[in-house]
């Protein structure tokens, strides 16, 4: 949609060389939000007409990192999504986010056909990304990764849809931080040396309240009749400052109070770079400095939003002073945010250590249309799933999935995977419940905090959501009534994708300081057993003689030596 | 003299034997109790199934276990088919119960009547010393037993949880109840057949093939002599039947499930004892504690405990075939991976037969006030571990391991009891020292 918005405002610039062209973009979007939280998100995308796949050793990189070209070309990857997000998203009080991610790291790769081991390149694949991104991918293993049957489509160009190629994996427990920063910034061609890359300063980007980096790799087509193909990689960033933790309670925004840099200069291997305000909500509402005449308007997510243009490859954008710091002002407080017409929440219930159950509830705010949604719930194998109980309910009665994919786990080698398609009615909560059991572990399988909890990944639910602007007659009133009938393709709907919170969830322990004194206790049982029943196998009954005193057997001694007979 | 049983005529003891027509009459007058007694216990079944306590026990980990919860067999009904309603079946569960109880009573009645004839004989051949004509048994306490066994049973407070949490435990001691009415009655293919069917349950019942054989060899004269080749003819025939049913049941499994994931997922969780769920066996604490480079041995020390003492008690018990099997089942309740409280009840049901041990038993009081504590103490410590959060799995443990201490000590006391009875009708109850005092029996 991003594409569309900036193909809309200017033509992009593609500059031809006799090597395999490859072309850098950035930008810049901020949103600021209805609670006086602001939201920035930096999209970093180059794009590289190549071949990774023919067998040509590709052996001169420019602008896409090399790091990234041989682990698409070692493995054989055909698209590949890596985020690591630090916080939870709040759908109702932020909207949707531009590119969702759920709280810790995910990964989910699309390998292509030729690849013979899947399971071997992905553990591969984890260990490589785990050390050009410094996190612990190396956690991925089979008992986190599952392969989703529909809810992860591909999202660039390809007709391979069998899904024993796609691997999805979520470790709700990662934590992100400078470490995860650094490496993602090296990627960039301009580094964190010029152009937008040089706001990103960790000290302000993790004093957040959302903070989330990506990086997404996929085959894209090179022109409409889509005969040449290029590899586009997007580096995105997502961050959203709170009002009162870095604002100090003003609204009032600035590019130096987010970040504590100013801008001077676009990258200059940039084609294009560029900053967004999202003015939509109210024109008046915003004090912009300085002030710039570019505007530009685009549907995104369902709507259609206008923003002001900062264009940095412009001279004139950074003034007298040869720094852009631009100045955000709410002038009033009023006004109302667009609902997101699709929010879902999950948690636990139930007590005690032995049971519990899972509900997920899922929101339609769409006044008259329902629309299907999948859901994608992937449960580690501790939590033993009984699928016979699941039940989805809408308004209080059944509403019977139409396709549901379940794999049982499998102790210890696989986890969960619950994929479902629900049509959720309109203006209705959908709740799905499902009960479990908790697993006794193995002493040595408990994490070394183990009262803290297991976390479980959080669900997935993806949807085209219609758009509520579509049925409006306003904007349909000055076109030719033979183009309005059916709802314009672009305007329609929408994809959107939700992530749940992800659950802490506590198991019952065994005692850790006990392994030698419980293996005593037990073969000691077990020895009593034995010896019991092996004192009446082995001996037999006899009288009793009583035994003579010390004395006397002292007496027997020395005349059994001597040969004379026993007292 | 008084205490004698009222039939000693001219120094010799007479019984009367039992004609046919005093066989039926006696069946009749039995029937009438037995039945009243199956209508009581499946009333209580009925109560408890439509009480909201069914749910509550069906949760209980003392009474299910993994291999026999039947939330677990409905879970994998519905995996078969998603969407097909599970099978509720209470009537399922009691009818096991009741094919059990009446199976125990036809074999207790007719192992009874093996026992008066082999006394009888034995006294015709003036086998007993004189002394210890107290010992001898009496068709009149006789009597009831078989009813006691049938009430042992069913009114057992564990069969009656075990039957309320439809766990398929009661189906399992139906199949052994089964398997030892027909051994006793002395069909050789039924007992190869219902032994088939227990081991493909569960792997432990294998060792009761030594008991049925011995039995069977004895039934048909058949001398337990290494040397013979009957007895080695007879092995085999018995080994065939078994071995070949078993065949035919694992090649049926595999055609009607299409694949062999059903042998490691049942015999190897039997063997491997992946799931540690707490139960009131041995095993679960233990391997949750153990250390990762041990675990094979010690599993394999554990699964050869349960097989190991099938050789030794065959070997000293070989005369006596039915106590044999008493002490293999006792042995198997303890030792197994996944032991409920369903299986103690089926051993449990048989110590009536052994009533006239009473008198030699040593620790009746403390081996049932351990158990009486243990059993109401598990369900307390569970909820204090899991749901209060005020105890830790320590405590659960450890009143695991007195169960298990006071079940072993219940078995080796009869075992006791039942040696010594024998030495006793072998050189006499009032046993002098050789200087004419009274002496005391040790074991040495």
């Amino acid at each position: 949609h991003y594409a569309a918005a900036q193909k809309q405002a200017e033509p992009a610039v593609l500059q031809p060389t006799p090597q395999p062209k490859d072309d850098f973009q950035e930008e810049l979007v901020v949103r600021p939000l209805h609670s006086g939280d602001i939201y920035a998100s930096f999209q970093f995308r180059t794009l590289w007409e190549t071949d990774f796949m023919r067998g040509n050793k590709v052996s001169h990189y420019r602008l896409f990192p090399k790091s990234l070209g041989q682990v698409i070309s070692k493995f054989s990857v055909r698209e590949l999504h890596i985020s690591f997000t630090q916080g939870y998203w709040r759908t109702m009080q932020w909207g949707q986010p531009y590119l969702p991610s759920p709280p810790g790291a995910e990964l989910w790769v699309w390998f292509q056909d030729s690849v013979t081991d899947v399971d071997a390149t992905w553990k591969e694949l984890t260990n490589v990304l785990s050390g050009i991104f410094c996190a612990s991918l190396n956690f991925i293993d089979s008992t986190n990764t599952v392969q989703p049957s529909a809810s992860f489509k591909p999202l660039g160009i390809g007709n391979v849809t069998d899904h024993r190629f796609l691997r999805y994996a979520t470790l709700p427990r990662e934590i992100v931080c400078t470490e995860n920063l650094t490496p993602w910034k090296k990627l960039l061609p301009c580094g964190s040396k010029a152009g937008l890359a040089v706001l990103l300063k960790s000290e302000k980007l993790f004093h957040s309240s959302f903070h989330s980096q990506a990086v997404h790799i996929r085959p894209v087509c090179q022109d409409w009749q889509c005969k040449t193909t290029s590899w586009e990689l997007r580096q995105t960033l997502n961050v959203v400052f709170d009002l009162h933790n870095s604002g100090q309670g003003k609204r009032e925004w600035s590019l130096f109070k987010m970040f504590s840099r100013t801008l001077t200069e676009a990258c200059p291997l940039a084609s294009s770079s560029k900053i967004y305000i999202d003015i939509t909500d109210n024109p008046e509402q915003f004090e912009l400095s300085p002030a710039t005449s570019l505007l530009s308007q685009a549907m995104v997510l369902g709507d259609r939003r206008t923003f002001s243009v900062y264009d940095l490859t412009q001279q004139d954008t950074f003034g007298s002073v040869r720094s852009l710091n631009l100045l955000i002002r709410w002038k009033s407080t009023e006004g109302d945010m667009l609902r997101p017409l699709l929010h879902a929440e999950r948690y636990v219930a139930g007590y005690g250590l032995q049971t519990g159950e899972i509900h997920t509830l899922m929101y339609n705010h769409h006044p008259y249309r329902s629309f299907p949604v999948l859901l994608l719930d992937s449960v580690p194998w501790y939590l033993r799933l009984y699928i016979h109980t699941l039940t989805v309910t809408s308004k209080g009665k059944d509403n019977k999935p139409s396709y549901i994919h379940y794999q049982p786990s499998k102790d210890r080698v696989r986890p969960h995977l619950l994929e479902m398609l629900v049509q959720l009615p309109p203006n209705s909560v959908t709740e799905v419940t499902v009960q479990f059991e908790r697993a006794l572990l193995k002493w040595t399988e408990y994490t070394p905090d183990p009262n803290h909890g297991f976390y479980v990944g959080s669900s997935v639910i993806s949807s085209l959501v219609p758009s509520t602007v579509a049925m409006d007659t306003n904007s349909t009133r000055e076109r030719p009534l033979f183009s309005s009938f059916f709802p314009c393709k672009e305007e329609s709907s929408y994809f959107v994708r939700v992530y749940t919170e992800p659950l802490l969830v506590n198991l019952p322990t065994p005692d850790f300081s006990m392994p030698y004194n419980v293996i005593c206790l037990t073969c000691t049982v077990v020895a009593v057993g034995y010896g019991s029943l092996y004192n009446l196998l082995t001996r037999s009954f006899q009288i009793e003689e009583p035994s003579p005193g010390l004395a006397k057997r002292i007496a027997n001694v020395i005349r059994k030596m001597r040969g004379v007979p026993p007292l | 003299m008084s205490g004698l049983p009222g039939f000693l005529i001219d120094d010799r003891l007479h019984f009367p034997s039992c004609p046919s027509q005093g066989g039926q009459r006696f069946l009749v007058e039995m029937a009438a109790p037995l039945t009243l007694l199956l209508v009581l216990a499946v009333t209580i079944r009925a109560a408890l199934f439509r009480s909201s306590l069914a749910e509550l026990i069906a949760e209980r980990v003392e009474v299910v276990s993994p291999i026999t919860a039947w939330k677990r067999v409905v879970e994998g009904l519905a995996l078969l088919d998603l969407g097909v309603s599970p099978y509720s079946g209470d009537v399922f569960h009691e009818l096991a119960d009741v094919i059990t109880a009446v199976a125990l009573y036809m074999a207790v009645k007719d192992y009874n009547k093996q026992v008066f004839r082999k006394q009888k004989f034995a006294l015709e051949a003036d086998r007993y010393p004189l002394d210890c004509l107290e010992l001898i048994r009496s068709p009149k306490e006789m009597y009831y037993i078989p009813l006691k066994v049938a009430m042992f049973y069913l009114l057992n407070p564990f069969t009656i949880l075990s039957c309320v949490a439809k766990s398929t435990c009661g189906l399992n001691n139906a199949v052994v109840a089964l398997f030892i009415f027909s051994t006793i009655k002395g069909n050789t293919l039924l007992s190869a057949i219902f032994l088939c069917l227990a081991t493909y349950q569960s792997i432990y019942p294998l060792t009761l093939c030594a008991p049925a054989m011995l039995y069977l060899m004895q039934r048909q004269y058949i001398p337990v002599n290494f040397r013979r080749a009957s007895f080695w003819w007879f092995i085999a025939q018995y080994l065939f039947m078994y071995l070949g049913s078993l065949f035919v049941l694992i090649c049926l499994s595999f055609f009607l499930l299409g694949s062999w994931d059903y042998m490691p997922s049942v015999y190897g969780f039997i063997l491997s004892v992946p799931d540690l769920t707490p139960n009131i066996g041995l095993f679960w604490y233990f391997f949750a504690e153990m250390f990762e480079h041990f675990r094979l041995f010690f599993l394999c020390v554990f699964q050869i405990n349960v097989f190991f003492y099938t050789i030794p008690l065959s070997v000293k018990l070989k005369e006596h075939p039915v106590f044999l099997i008493f002490m293999q089942l006792a042995v198997i309740s303890i030792f197994k991976s996944y032991p409920t409280v369903g299986d103690i009840a089926l051993y449990m049901a048989f110590l009536p037969v052994w009533s006239h041990l009473y008198r030699f038993l040593r620790n009746t009081f403390l081996v049932s006030c351990v158990l009486l504590a243990c059993s109401t103490l598990f369900p307390v410590l569970w909820h204090l571990w899991i749901y209060a959060g005020s105890a830790n799995s320590n405590f659960y443990y450890a009143i695991t391991l007195l169960f298990n201490v006071a079940q072993i000590l219940l078995v080796s006391d009869y075992f006791y009891a039942f040696l010594r009875r024998e030495h006793h009708l072998t050189y006499g109850l009032y046993l002098k020292r050789k200087d004419g005092s009274e002496a005391t029996l040790v074991l040495k």
